[in-house]
């Protein structure tokens, strides 16, 4: 009778150890910015304007990946604009997924009219298109490190209310959160208890994939201009400054897009690696 | 001979006013097995879901009483009757695989009501479900509390739950085809440790079926329903000698027997089913009037 599926351990598999391994250094660099960047991120030396990496001829002791055309360091704006990225990211995808996933939870679980107002306010939200709500939240809001964080989870928290809607709705019809109502359990206390838990693998898969497109959208909204100030170093800021560049200076450009596309790439694929881990079936 | 639970007259309709159940009236004594068979839709589990209070939104109890050790539960706020049921009542549902929560070990799935409803210590809890897991020939029980259901095999699975319905002796078990699910060979050895257990704990048990073959072998008396009515309610015995109402007697006919496999299937002829209609559409204008 005894049953092999419970003894199988799982190796961390590769796809965790890379995505984790890039988000750790990651977060690292942002913490030790200060200690680690060689240069000053604001610092401008128009002397020292559009100079190539270290291992290209022409380049200037001091600074490994090259200068922008003011002759600001491009690595140290890459380590702090890490911060920037990583403030957004875990705060906006945070609190997107809480709003998002309670909302979802009780439309799911309690149907009825909690449902039918929270599954039409979705509909509505839905319609408008998400990078001008944006644009026009930051123009109403003005821009700041908050007013980013207040637009992307305003337009995003209706991804998790769907997707957590769905999930509560199938687990609600099971028979074990029955049980637990003939067993005296209060309505409320069965979505903690019985849902919760099981809607929970989901929920960490949407919010690692969240914190990942809060860098996009941070990245998009700096593109346009509409970021923190002009002069604080964003990663979306330098592809955007960059951009103009490409032809003179290409590493302006490249190395914050290289960057931004393994940090996009690693939150989505730490979330995947995590449901499996979260998931009593599959762990 | 006191009836445990008394059902009298409940009529349950869907919000639009459709009629589920149609002033179903039974009762069941303590200690005894009640059989509730019908067709697929006659509203057998309703009856159930109605007295443990897990009926589907859609649908609500418009009128009828519904005694439980001498309360009627309806008329109790949501809260208390809540506390009731969960004292008193428990549930062997028909499907095992969905009926354990995934993410959870069994463990504190089968103590739960104990700690929570009967306020017990957590190590009393644990070692009842231990001595219950033993009583439902569970081997080696200490290992299957700490496992996931999805480690266990259906047949196991229902076991615990028969295990964790009985945990809190509650006087009135509700068993909704709690072999359905299961293959035929486990189903055998579900339906006798049922009913070991219901003898062992003297609980009334209310069984839902629409196999007229299990009926016959667990149940001490039984109520046939058709579209939300009962249409016969009778003892066991003088059930399969004489059944009274012709649709319990083509019911009957229509139970495939194992003496003569190629004898094809008999269903219940139209005739039967236009005069049952015909009765249920009676009972509606004079439950209208």
């Amino acid at each position: 009778m005894r049953d092999a599926r419970g003894d199988v351990k799982r190796p961390i598999g590769l796809r965790l150890w890379l995505s984790g391994g890039w988000l750790t250094l990651l977060v690292l660099s942002a913490v030790f910015a200060p200690l680690i960047a060689p240069k000053d991120p604001l610092m401008q030396d128009l002397f020292l304007g559009r100079m190539p990496p270290f291992w290209m001829e022409g380049s200037e002791p001091g600074y490994f990946l090259g200068t922008d055309s003011l002759g600001r360091d491009v690595l140290s704006r890459m380590l702090y604009g890490a911060r920037l990225a990583l403030i957004v990211a875990l705060v906006a995808g945070t609190i997107t997924c809480v709003i998002g996933a309670t909302l979802g939870l009780i439309a799911g679980y309690y149907r009825g009219w909690p449902d039918r107002i929270i599954s039409r306010f979705v509909d509505i939200w839905m319609a408008f298109p998400p990078v001008l709500f944006a644009i026009l939240l930051i123009a109403v809001l003005g821009p700041g490190l908050m007013s980013i964080i207040i637009a992307i989870v305003v337009i995003d928290w209706t991804r998790f209310a769907r997707v957590v809607r769905a999930e509560a709705m199938s687990q609600g019809a099971m028979d074990y959160v029955a049980s637990a109502q003939v067993a005296g359990r209060t309505r409320f206390g069965t979505m903690l208890t019985e849902i919760l838990p099981n809607v929970l693998p989901t929920i960490v898969a949407l919010l690692t994939l969240e914190m990942g497109i809060a860098v996009i959208v941070e990245a998009i909204l700096s593109f346009v201009n509409l970021s923190i100030s002009t002069d604080s170093p964003t990663w979306g800021g330098m592809i955007s400054e960059g951009r103009t560049s490409v032809h003179q200076a290409w590493w302006v450009l490249v190395f914050p897009l290289i960057t931004l596309f393994l940090t996009v790439l690693s939150f989505s694929q730490l979330g995947e690696g995590l449901k499996d881990r979260f998931d009593p079936v599959l762990r | 001979m006191s009836s445990y639970l008394t059902i009298k007259n409940l009529t349950v309709r869907l919000k639009n006013g459709a009629p589920i159940l149609r002033a179903v009236s039974l009762d069941v004594a303590a200690g005894q097995v009640h059989g509730l068979v019908g067709e697929s839709g006659a509203g057998k589990s309703m009856i159930g879901k109605a007295v443990l209070g897990t009926l589907p939104r859609a649908l609500q109890v418009t009128s009828g009483e519904i005694w439980l050790d001498g309360v009627d539960l309806l008329s109790l706020p949501a809260s208390e009757r809540r506390r009731r049921i969960g004292a008193t009542a428990a549930l062997i549902p028909q499907d095992p695989l969905t009926a354990l929560n995934p993410s959870k070990r069994i463990g504190p799935q089968i103590t739960r009501r104990l700690v929570d409803i009967l306020g017990w210590r957590k190590q009393d809890a644990e070692a009842r479900a231990l001595d219950l897991l033993g009583e439902v020939h569970i081997p080696d029980p200490a290992r299957v509390m700490r496992s996931y259901p999805h480690e266990l095999s259906g047949g196991m699975r229902q076991r615990i739950l028969i295990a964790s319905a009985f945990a809190a002796e509650p006087k009135l078990i509700i068993a909704d085809e709690p072999t359905t699910a299961l293959d035929v060979t486990v189903q055998k050895q579900i339906l006798r440790l049922i009913g070991e257990m219901q003898a062992r704990h003297n609980t009334a048990l209310l069984f839902v079926t629409h196999d007229l073959g299990v009926v016959s072998k667990v149940c001490d008396t039984l109520s046939v329903l058709y579209a939300g009515k009962v249409v016969e309610e009778a003892r066991m015995q003088r059930f399969f000698m004489r059944p009274i109402h012709p649709y319990s007697a083509a019911l009957l006919a229509a139970t495939p027997t194992y003496t003569n496999p190629d004898s094809g299937l008999t269903p219940v002829p139209q005739t039967v089913t236009d005069a049952v209609e015909r009765e249920v559409r009676e009972h509606d204008l004079r439950a209208g009037a």
